[in-house]
């Protein structure tokens, strides 16, 4: 009877025989396919749609060239010092709004409005004070994680439980202290959740002002490939891209699953 | 009461004058230090130069066909967005085996960097206003069919049971009793694609130079006309912010009345 319950129960039968799992394979196959018939099919304009077997070779020969981590590595510390910024920016002005109601409801509707305005409009008057180099980049990334951020914080902030600011206070606690021993201990879960969220926009600020104007980091080098007409190198240079993205993105999550476990 | 009430308006309208007080002097304060240096004048425009400009961009820059150009766009990119994020919403709800496959997917695709993608667009599409609205289309797709399952998923058990008691058809028990139940959820959706899509839009005509207000701010920035283009980016906040505010007040009239 038990074997019979087994094999009737999709979640005890062998992961790749899940019906749920052969689904995924059967979908990344046909659009692996699909893929690989338009490659060949000569519908759309040549290359445009590049076949894997290229766009692989692609990839596996940009990973292989030191000048490619010469880019990464500048794209990564630029997005690096416009989190750290932006994020010590936002820390700062959430702990004042969510901590003063005056001054929460004094400002923070304009940083709530603010906040989904597309942020690259900055991105001339970002030029024009830090230059062309990569301080209007790590700009572009400070600015835009700074409004989740700071959102995120303030928010976390009303959420602190008010026995824990009480007890702060009966110890006597000055405001630095205030802040290293009982709001940021106290905010890590709503703190990690902005800074996810800021990761990824500021990686769409900085990416996109390298692809505007730069001579380095892969947003530079994902439009070089565009105007050079190069799409297996684009394709794979975009694969890296969503790797990054979604690489550092899982990062931050685990980092929040596990706090959350902790407690 | 009179007295009452005199110091409810009292205190809601104070953080206001505060706020808007503490932007003026902020732009006082600027003006100043313009005028007298502190700032560098190629790098911030007075406040009073940016307020001479607005009627510039209106008489020479035509800003309000850039606007239309834009909404339009934004308006294409929405009806999509909406039309396919519910359908495929929909498709998911209604094949069990096809949400349970997909919907992390969807899930990841709405966090996933897709604006990035415009140089590949760019090569599908053109440069055009098609590669615009596409790039708007990918952006709001994923939150509106998330947020049609979430909305349809969560549908009041004992509705679909009364449906069920009046021996309506599936086609009949959807569009009697599942879609109106699902539609303030559907409604969040949309906004969150009409403003995902937006910001795109603007973004992406900045970026390649083509269509309405972000063209504009590319081509006033490119010509070095400072307080025009501090002026374009003040426009274009306005202009979202004011999308941002009304879509918010027809989720929150359709979510009370829901």
């Amino acid at each position: 009877m038990a074997d019979v319950g087994r094999l009737k129960n999709p979640s005890l039968i062998g992961p790749l025989l899940n019906p749920v799992m052969r689904l995924r394979i059967v979908i990344i196959v046909a659009v692996v396919a699909l893929w690989e018939i338009v490659a060949v099919s000569g519908w759309l304009f040549r290359d445009v749609v590049p076949s894997w077997q290229r766009i692989i070779a692609s990839l596996a020969a940009t990973l292989s060239q030191g000048d490619f981590y010469f880019h990464l590595w500048a794209t990564v510390y630029e997005i690096a010092v416009g989190l750290a910024v932006g994020g010590t920016c936002g820390l700062a002005v959430g702990i004042l709004l969510g901590g003063n109601r005056l001054l929460s409801q004094s400002f923070e509707s304009f940083l709530y409005y603010l906040g989904p305005t597309p942020k690259i409009i900055f991105f001339p008057v970002m030029i024009m004070w830090f230059g062309i180099g990569p301080g209007s980049k790590m700009a572009m990334g400070a600015i835009s994680c700074f409004f989740p951020i700071a959102l995120s914080v303030a928010a976390g902030m009303r959420e602190i439980d008010r026995v824990l600011i009480r007890v702060g206070r009966s110890f006597r606690l000055s405001t630095g202290q205030m802040v290293t021993k009982i709001y940021l201990p106290a905010m890590r879960a709503p703190i990690l959740n902005g800074v996810r969220l800021g990761l990824g926009v500021a990686l769409i600020g900085t990416l996109l002002a390298e692809t505007k104007l730069s001579n380095r980091g892969v947003g530079f080098l994902i439009i070089q490939s565009y105007n050079t007409f190069d799409m297996p190198l684009m394709y794979s240079l975009l694969i890296v891209l969503f790797a990054l993205a979604i690489g550092l993105n899982s990062i931050i999550g685990w980092f929040a699953e596990s706090d959350r476990m902790r407690r | 009461m009179s007295g009452l009430s005199k110091s409810l308006t009292r205190s809601a309208l104070r953080p206001v004058l505060i706020g808007v007080g503490s932007l003026i002097l902020f732009f006082i304060f600027l003006e100043f230090a313009v005028r007298f240096g502190l700032i560098n004048q190629f790098a911030v425009a007075p406040p009073s130069d940016i307020v001479k400009a607005f009627p510039r961009l209106f008489a020479e820059e035509h800003v309000g066909d850039r606007f239309l150009d834009t909404a339009f766009e934004a308006v294409i990119a929405s009806v999509f967005v909406a039309l396919f994020g519910i359908s495929a919403g929909v498709l998911l709800y209604k094949v069990r085996i096809l949400r349970l496959a997909t919907e992390t997917w969807v899930a990841a695709f709405a966090a996933a960097p897709t604006v990035l993608l415009y140089p590949l667009f760019l090569v599908i599409f053109g440069r055009n206003a098609t590669t615009i609205i596409m790039m708007g289309f990918v952006a709001g797709l994923a939150p509106v069919t998330l947020k049609t399952l979430e909305g349809l998923s969560t549908t009041r058990r004992v509705l679909v049971n009364v449906g069920r008691s009046f021996n309506l058809t599936e086609w009949q028990l959807f569009w009697k009793i599942l879609f109106p139940s699902a539609l303030p959820t559907i409604f969040v959706g949309v906004r969150l694609g009409l403003v995902f899509a937006l910001i795109n839009i603007v973004g992406v005509e900045f970026l390649i130079n083509f269509g309405g207000l972000g063209a504009l701010i590319n081509e006033l920035s490119e010509r070095f006309d400072l307080a025009g283009t501090y002026a374009a980016i003040c426009f274009v906040i306005l202009v979202s912010v004011m999308v941002f505010m009304t879509t918010e007040r027809a989720e929150r009239w359709l979510t009370s009345a829901g």
